[in-house]
C-alpha cells in the first residue's frame, strides 16, 4: 500500500520558503526579522513528516505556511508552496478559502481552546465539509461518526451531540482530529496535538492519530518538540533550529545515527546521572494520613496520604492529572487545610491553615510553580521579585539587598544585567530560573516544585534540572518534586510516591519503586512514557494491563 | 525616558489642551481680564475686541467667567474623582482579597446605593445638607465610588487567583502588600481608562447639579451653571450658552486623549520601554 502511494507522487513541495515579521524593539525603529530562512521540504502522498525543534524554531510557522497562513503579522515573503501541483501562494484570498479545510486541515495544540464552546461538537466537525459543499449534512455526519469510531471515542453515535466542555481533553483532541479528517483533505497539519496531554492519555491519542493516518492515506506534517513522540508517527523527521534546517532524514536515521551535533543533543537530552541517596534516619517533614477535599468535603482529593521527606533529598510525586499530586502540595503549604491527618515539620506539627503559621515556618517551605510567567508579578522587576523574600524574611535592604540579589542571579547562571528587567523580557527558561532564585532567597529547607519543567523545551528543562541538582548539593535543600514525566523523575529523585486518584499506590526509594514487579498503575505510567524507539507505541499499547483514567 | 518626539500627536494635543485648562484654572485671577462677578457691559453683548467671548445674561465678561469657571469645575471634579477612585478601588480590592462576609456586606451595600438613581440621590442629599464645596465633593465622590468599586472588585478577583498572588500569600505577606504591590499595579490599566471617563462624568454631573441649582452657588459658577444662566439666550440666537458647553466637550476629549495614551504605556509589561 505504501509503495503504491509513493508512486502517485509529491503532494506538498515547499521551496526556499522565507517568512518574515516586523518587530518593534524598545527605543529603536521597527525592523524586519527573518523567522524562516529559505527552508525547502517535500512530502509525498500518505506520508508523515515530523517537524521538530525548540520553541521559536519556526516549526509551527512552516506548518501553517502549507495552508498559506501567517500567524500574528507574520508574512511569507519568498519561496513557493506547491500543493497538488500548484503554487498556493499565488491563489490569493479566494484560493486560500478553497484550500483551507478542504485540501489542508489543521489540528491545534489545545483543542479545548480551539473549539467554540457554544456549539455542539458535531456542528463543528462537519462545518468545513458543508461549507465546501463536498457532502450533504447526512453524509458528513455519517462520515464523522465513522471517524469517531475509528478514533475509538466512546459512544461514537452520540458524542457529537455534546458540547466541548462535556468531553475530556484527550477525547477533545481526537474529536479535533476527526474534524480535520472529515472533509477528506490531502494534508493535515498536526501542531503539537499531544503536548498538553498526560502521558497516559497521550499514548491513546497518539495511537488513534496513527491509525487514522494509516487508514485514510492522508499526508501529515506532525509538529512537536518531543522527539520520542514524533518517532512513533512519522516516516521522516526534519530538525529545525532558529528557522533554519538542521537535519532532514528518515526517522530511523535521525534517531539512531544523527549527523548533526544539535540533533544528537536533542536525542540524548534526558540523560542526567543521579545517584540515589539513602534515606536518613529522621525525616524533617512527614505527612501522616492526610485527607483533603475541595468544597464541603464532597469530593475527597487526597485519601489517607503519608509520605516522608529527608533533609537534602528529593521526593518525586508522580501521577496523571487529577491524581491529587498538586493538592498534596497545597495541603503541605497550608493553602488547602487537610480535613484529617497531620504534617510534621522538624519534629513539631505544622499548623493546618496558612494564616496560623509563623513567618519562620513559611520561610522554610518555598514553592516553585509550573507556569513561571504567571508565578511572577509582571509589573515587578527581577530585582524586586528576588529581593522581596530577602527584605521580608531577613530585613535586608538597600545596597546589601542588591548585592545578595546579584549573588542569587549568579547562582542561577544569569548575569547582573537582569536586575532591572521585567518578566516579559525573559525567556521561558530564564523565568523559571528567577522563580528558583526567589525561593532560594528565603534559604528554605524544602522547595516544592510543581511541574517546574513541564512547560519548557526539553533542552531548557534539562538545564533547569541540572541547576536544581547543583543547588541541592550547595544548599542541601530538599525538594518535593511533582511531575508526570517519569524521565524527569529518574534523573532527580531519591524516593518516589506514585499517586492515583488521591491515593499513594506505591512509595519507596527510587530503585525500589522502579524495579518490577509493578502494580497495574505504575506499570501503565512507566509504559506510557514515549521511548525513542521505532515501534514502541504498538508494543506499549499491546502490553498495557489497564486503561488510563483520563479516557 | 519620556521623549517628547515619541508622544503620538493625539496625545500631544490632549496634553496641550489639558495643560491650558489647568493653567487657566490655577492662574485665574491673573489671567482673567475682569473679575468673576463684575458687570462690565450690556447684557449678551456679541464677541468684540474688548470682550472676546461677549458678555453673559447679566453683562459680565464671559471669558473671565469661563476662566474662573474652569477653576471651580476642575477643582471639584478632580477632588471628587480622586475621592471616588481611592475609596472605590481600595474597598473593591479589599473585598476581593478578604472575601467572605466583608465582600458580601460591601457588595450588597454598593448594590443598594446603585439601585437609587444617582441624580435623585444627590438631589435629596444636597437639599438636606448645607450646600458648600465639601458636601458637594463628598456626595459626588461617594456616589461615583460605587461604580469604581464594582470595576476594581471584578478586576481584583481575577488577579487575586494568579499564582504570583498565591506566592505572595505563601510568603506570608499581609493584605496591604497584596493589595498595593501585587494587585494595584496589575489593575491599573482598566482603572486608568475608567479614570478618564469618570472624571468627565464628574464634570457633567457637577454641571447637571448646577443646572438644577444644587451645585455651585451664584455668584460663583461652574461651566454647567453658566450654561443654565445663558440658556434663555439661545432662543434669541445668542451663543453664550454654547461656549461653556463647548469647553466641557473640549475638556472631555483632551482628558481622554491623555488617558488613552497613559493606558497604552501602562499596558506595556516591559516597563514602558517597549
Amino acid at each position: 500500500m505504501a509503495d503504491s502511494k509513493a508512486k502517485s507522487g509529491i503532494l506538498l513541495d515547499i521551496r526556499n520558503l522565507r517568512i518574515e515579521a516586523t518587530v518593534f524593539p524598545p527605543g529603536e525603529a521597527p525592523k524586519n526579522i527573518v523567522l524562516v530562512h529559505d527552508v525547502s521540504l517535500t512530502l509525498e502522498k500518505g506520508k508523515v513528516l515530523g517537524l521538530i525543534g525548540e520553541s521559536g524554531a519556526g516549526k509551527s510557522t512552516i506548518g501553517l505556511s502549507s495552508m498559506g497562513y501567517g500567524r500574528g503579522g507574520v508574512r511569507i515573503t519568498g519561496g513557493e508552496v506547491i500543493l497538488n501541483g500548484r503554487d498556493i501562494l499565488k491563489g490569493g484570498k479566494e484560493g486560500f478559502r478553497k484550500l483551507r479545510g478542504r485540501e489542508v486541515c489543521y489540528v491545534a495544540q489545545s483543542a479545548a481552546a480551539a473549539f467554540n464552546p457554544a456549539h455542539r461538537l458535531m456542528d463543528q466537525v462537519v462545518e468545513a465539509t458543508l461549507l465546501h459543499g463536498t457532502a450533504t449534512r447526512a453524509e458528513a455526519e455519517k462520515r464523522a461518526v465513522a471517524l469517531f469510531k475509528k478514533l475509538s471515542l466512546p459512544n461514537p453515535e452520540t458524542i457529537g451531540e455534546r458540547f466541548p466542555h462535556q468531553v475530556s481533553g484527550g477525547q477533545l483532541q481526537r474529536v479535533m482530529t476527526a474534524m480535520a479528517l472529515c472533509s477528506e483533505p490531502d494534508l493535515i497539519v498536526f501542531d503539537e496535538p499531544t503536548t498538553a496531554l498526560d502521558v497516559t492519555t497521550q499514548i491513546d491519542v497518539l495511537a488513534a492519530i496513527k491509525d487514522a493516518i494509516r487508514d485514510t492515506h492522508v499526508a501529515a506534517l506532525y509538529i512537536t518538540h518531543d522527539l520520542a513522540v514524533v518517532a512513533q508517527v512519522s516516516d521522516e523527521i526534519m530538525v529545525l533550529r532558529h528557522g533554519r534546517l538542521v537535519e532532514w532524514g528518515g526517522t530511523r536515521q535521525i534517531i539512531k545515527e544523527p549527523r548533526q551535533e544539535y540533533t544528537n543533543a536533542l536525542v540524548s537530552v534526558h540523560e542526567i546521572e543521579h545517584q540515589e541517596q539513602k534515606p536518613g534516619t529522621t525525616p524533617f517533614l512527614s505527612v501522616k494520613n492526610v485527607t483533603a477535599a475541595y468544597g464541603r468535603s464532597h469530593i475527597k482529593v487526597l485519601k489517607n496520604v503519608s509520605v516522608d521527606i529527608y533533609p537534602g533529598q528529593t521526593l518525586a510525586v508522580v501521577g496523571e492529572s487529577g491524581s491529587g499530586k498538586s493538592t498534596l502540595a497545597r495541603a503541605i503549604t497550608g493553602l488547602l487545610p487537610p480535613e484529617e491527618g497531620t504534617v510534621t515539620f522538624d519534629g513539631r506539627p505544622l499548623a493546618n491553615k496558612l494564616a496560623d503559621r509563623p513567618k519562620e515556618d513559611l520561610r522554610q517551605l518555598q514553592m516553585i510553580y509550573q507556569m513561571a510567567d504567571v508565578a511572577m508579578n509582571p509589573r515587578q522587576t527581577v530585582g524586586t521579585i528576588i529581593g522581596r523574600p530577602l527584605e521580608f524574611y531577613f530585613g535586608i535592604r538597600g545596597r546589601e539587598r542588591d548585592r545578595r540579589v546579584a549573588d542569587l542571579l549568579d547562582k542561577i547562571e544569569m548575569g547582573k544585567g537582569f536586575i532591572d528587567r521585567y518578566p516579559a523580557e525573559l525567556s521561558g527558561g530564564q523565568k523559571q530560573r528567577v522563580c528558583i532564585a526567589r525561593s532560594l532567597a528565603a534559604k528554605p529547607k524544602l522547595i516544592i516544585c510543581d511541574e517546574v519543567t513541564s512547560a519548557l523545551d526539553p533542552l531548557v528543562a534539562h538545564g533547569i534540572l541540572e541547576l536544581l541538582l547543583e543547588l541541592q548539593k550547595e544548599e542541601s535543600v530538599a525538594y518535593l518534586f511533582i511531575t508526570h514525566d517519569l524521565a524527569t523523575v529518574k534523573s532527580i529523585a531519591d524516593s518516589i510516591a506514585v499517586m492515583y486518584r488521591g491515593e499513594v499506590v506505591r512509595y519507596g526509594a527510587k530503585s525500589k519503586v522502579l524495579t518490577p514487579p509493578f502494580d497495574a498503575y505504575t506499570d501503565l505510567l512507566l509504559s506510557s512514557v514515549p521511548e525513542m524507539e521505532i515501534g514502541w507505541l504498538e508494543k506499549a499499547i499491546k502490553g498495557r494491563r489497564m486503561a488510563s483514567a483520563g479516557n | 525616558m519620556l521623549d517628547i518626539k515619541r508622544i503620538p500627536i493625539p496625545a500631544l494635543i490632549g496634553i496641550v489642551l489639558t495643560a491650558l485648562f489647568v493653567l487657566a484654572a490655577i492662574f485665574a485671577p491673573w489671567i482673567a481680564p475682569h473679575g468673576n462677578g463684575e458687570i462690565v457691559g450690556d447684557v449678551w453683548e456679541p464677541m468684540s475686541a474688548t470682550h472676546w467671548l461677549g458678555t453673559d445674561n447679566l453683562g459680565r465678561d464671559l471669558l473671565s467667567r469661563m476662566i474662573y469657571g474652569a477653576r471651580i469645575t476642575l477643582f471639584i471634579a478632580v477632588l471628587a474623582t480622586a475621592l471616588s477612585f481611592s475609596l472605590g478601588a481600595i474597598l473593591g480590592f479589599s473585598a476581593a482579597v478578604f472575601g467572605g462576609w466583608f465582600d458580601t456586606l460591601l457588595s450588597r451595600l454598593v448594590d443598594l446605593l446603585m439601585s437609587i438613581p444617582t441624580l435623585i440621590m444627590a438631589l435629596v442629599v444636597l437639599s438636606v445638607l448645607p450646600t458648600n464645596l465639601v458636601t458637594l465633593i463628598l456626595v459626588m465622590g461617594v456616589l461615583d465610588s460605587t461604580r469604581v468599586y464594582r470595576l476594581s472588585r471584578a478586576v481584583a478577583v481575577d488577579i487575586n487567583v494568579m499564582d504570583y498572588v498565591e506566592a505572595a500569600k505563601l510568603r506570608g505577606e499581609n493584605e496591604a502588600w497584596i493589595i498595593f504591590r501585587e494587585i494595584l499595579p496589575n489593575a491599573l490599566s482598566p482603572l486608568v481608562s475608567e479614570l478618564g471617563l469618570r472624571f468627565i462624568y464628574a464634570v457633567l454631573f457637577l454641571s447637571t447639579l448646577s443646572f438644577l441649582g444644587l451645585g455651585v452657588q451664584p455668584p460663583d459658577a461652574d461651566w454647567g451653571g453658566m450654561v443654565k444662566e445663558n440658556k434663555d439666550g439661545i432662543v434669541f440666537g445668542i451663543a453664550a450658552a454654547l461656549i461653556p458647553a463647548a469647553a466641557i466637550a473640549a475638556l472631555a476629549i483632551s482628558v481622554n486623549l491623555v488617558a488613552d495614551w497613559v493606558l497604552n504605556r501602562t499596558t506595556s509589561l516591559k516597563g514602558g520601554r517597549g
